[in-house]
């Protein structure tokens, strides 16, 4: 008989092999997802998997999908460590988007170095905004920030629906829902002439190194970790508790504001009605494929982008519904949260020994 | 006076999603278990229910059926959470995204699908009256069953051993576990059942309410019950106080928008149910109602059996 034993120590190593394993068995359910759907499960795996970036253009792409997700994911990582849960990515970024995304349409026609820079800072500033809701509410009154952040995914995404079909909405559009297109001075450059890889993928790196240094380096990532893991240690040590809500959703929504504001300023070039195919939830898979590591966020989000890219190619080449996405990422975040058993956990057979406490 | 009982009567109706998720959810956390799923479920049985309903023609196989995926939803949410152990608010999570993608997938053949809509059953000699009976006794099955089932767990809870066990699980699981209480095959019962209730919510999304496949027709509604629960402090019979005041609001709002009372874009009032959970979830967490203080005390912890 198989039982579990607890390990005295969780396994660094294990922590670090079960999202591997995570994506193999990923990749093998899939297979088999593919079969069960009537496709040619090895066509079909190549469609999704290896097709999508064997090309220097591919390989872009995946950048540019990747950016989003990554710096997302940066962010929530840091919450997620100090036990402070926002889900509602996809409306901070949505805001976000909106806020940097104005103050491009305000600067319309004009040229300057200064209208990116505003913009970003628009943009962090609208991810912010809203996400102080949740944390005023956490940090004041212990209101649950998970289904607030939530809650006001939905009305973000109303309030652009709103913006965009209203007030937003180009003059010179013939009526569609989406904006003027962003002047040159407000769309980020290219990194590679005839890609969508933009300037962003490059800041993005830079934050990663910059969070990665502050969790691993200062006292304040050990706080982060101290609160999380042990809250009674913390609030001994004095640590606050209300801080920490408020670092964690600034940071996760001040980034997805900004990768908002990437998403309009870069590959898209306007605001339209949508603007993410959620992203902002995605980077929750992220995060915890990273092991909520900076680093590991920046593996986590290639791969997982990978999966926009195989769902979009492998509609185009196999005719297979684009669905199969969510399907995938999904499936991705159980297969980790069951392998990560063994983080915790020895896999014995036999009789449990006796005495071993 | 004929308006206020249809407008009444389908406040009854917009609330029936919510009530089965909600009262689905609130079984599962006084077993100590935190579902956050409850979205995933819905739409796994919304699509079953609507694909089984079109394919066999019979509106009970579909009901029956999105039972069944609500609660084999949840099968996998269980042996994550209560066999392997895992983090019960990221399988949440996870299930959830899986939810909205698997049921994308499978409803990505039936969008535009019209399908007739679960016929009504007015209760004989009841749905006569005066009032009361276009108010109460003019629904669909799943209206009364809604209810029927929260006054069951209601009466199940409160007057049942079966009722008292469940709860000293959520209360205190080592004690129930010393008493000799199997801990884990109660919360799987108790998950289960909210499963199933999350897939009865979500096919009368789809097979009644607007008899149609859409896909993420939840929107929300799994996470407004699971305010709802907070909401009620963990008492039935407050869920259905909460279901109809969220249903009422839904009602209000499309009825606003319809007669174009407010001169504001119809996104903004939409927002309406979401800024009512919010500003509900405030109110309980002030002043003299705390509800947080009334949460099962296991609730989100996991039990590993030590003996």
């Amino acid at each position: 008989m198989v039982r579990l034993e607890p390990r005295a120590q969780i396994s660094p190593v294990m922590s670090w092999l079960t999202p591997v394993l995570a994506v193999l068995l990923t990749v093998a359910a899939g297979a088999v997802l593919f079969a069960a759907m009537g496709y040619d499960p090895v066509r079909s795996l190549r469609a999704f998997f290896i097709a999508p970036i064997s090309s220097a253009y591919g390989l872009a792409e995946l950048g540019v999908k990747a950016t989003p997700l990554i710096l997302i994911a940066t962010g929530l990582a840091v919450g997620f460590r100090a036990g402070v849960w926002n889900i509602g990515a996809e409306g901070q970024l949505t805001l976000g988007a909106l806020a940097g995304g104005y103050v491009g349409l305000l600067f319309w026609g004009q040229a300057g170095w200064y209208i990116l820079p505003l913009m970003m800072i628009a943009g962090v500033l609208g991810g912010m905004a809203w996400a102080a809701i949740p944390a005023f509410l956490k940090a004041k009154f212990d209101v649950n920030e998970i289904l607030v952040s939530l809650m006001l995914t939905y009305v973000g995404l109303l309030l652009l629906s709103a913006l965009i079909y209203g007030p937003l909405r180009s003059p010179e559009g013939f009526g569609f829902p989406e904006s003027r297109m962003f002047s040159p001075s407000a769309q980020l450059p290219n990194l590679i002439a005839g890609t969508r890889l933009h300037l962003g993928a490059v800041i993005t790196g830079v934050i990663v190194l910059v969070v990665w240094f502050l969790m691993s380096r200062t006292l304040f990532g050990f706080q982060v970790t101290v609160i999380g893991q042990a809250p009674a240690a913390a609030r001994f040590a004095g640590f606050s508790r209300a801080r920490m809500i408020w670092i964690s959703l600034m940071m996760g929504g001040g980034l997805a504001g900004l990768a908002g504001l990437f998403e309009v300023a870069g590959p898209i070039g306007q605001i339209v009605p949508t603007i993410s195919p959620g992203y902002g939830f995605t980077a929750i898979i992220v995060a915890f494929l990273g092991r909520l590591h900076p680093l590991g966020c920046v593996l986590a989000g290639l791969l997982v982008a990978l999966s926009y890219l195989g769902g979009e190619n492998a509609q185009i080449t196999v005719g297979m519904p684009q669905a199969v996405t969510g399907v995938f990422q999904g499936m991705l975040l159980f297969f980790l949260l069951a392998a990560d058993v063994l983080v915790r956990y020895r896999l014995r057979v036999g009789k449990p020994a006796l005495a071993r406490s | 006076m004929d308006g206020t009982v249809a407008l009444l009567a389908a406040v009854i109706v917009a609330s029936t999603p919510l009530l089965f998720a909600a009262i689905g959810e609130l079984v599962a956390e006084r077993s100590g278990v935190l579902n956050l799923g409850v979205e995933g479920m819905m739409l796994a049985g919304a699509v079953t229910g609507f694909a089984v309903t079109l394919t066999t023609g019979s509106h009970l196989i579909g009901i029956g059926s999105a039972a069944v995926a609500g609660a084999g939803m949840a099968l996998v949410f269980a042996v994550l959470t209560l066999t392997l152990m895992a983090n019960q608010v990221a399988t949440g999570l996870a299930l959830t995204i899986f939810g909205v993608g698997l049921s994308a997938l499978v409803g990505s053949g039936f969008v535009g699908t019209p399908l007739p809509r679960l016929p009504r059953l007015d209760i004989p000699g009841l749905s006569d009256l005066p009032v009361l009976g276009p108010l109460l006794f003019r629904h669909d099955i799943l209206v009364y069953g809604a209810v029927a089932l929260t006054l069951a767990v209601a009466w199940f809870l409160a007057k049942t051993r079966g009722g008292m066990i469940l709860r000293a699980v959520g209360e205190n699981h080592e004690a129930a576990h010393g008493l000799g209480y199997n801990v884990i095959r109660i919360r799987y019962l108790a998950v289960l059942f909210g499963g199933l209730c999350a897939g009865l919510g979500g096919a009368f999304l789809s097979i009644a309410y607007t008899p149609m496949w859409i896909e993420q027709m939840t929107a929300g509604r799994g996470w407004i019950a699971l305010a709802l629960v907070v909401f009620a402090a963990w008492r039935p019979l407050r869920v259905l106080v909460g279901a109809y005041l969220f249903g009422g609001v839904t009602i209000l709002q499309l009825h606003a928008q319809g007669l174009g009372l407010f001169a504001v874009p119809s996104q903004v009032m939409s927002m309406l149910p979401y800024i009512a959970t919010i500003i509900v979830l405030v109110i309980i967490s002030v002043g003299p109602w705390k509800a947080r203080l009334q949460a099962p005390a296991c609730l989100g912890r996991p039990f590993a059996p030590t003996t």
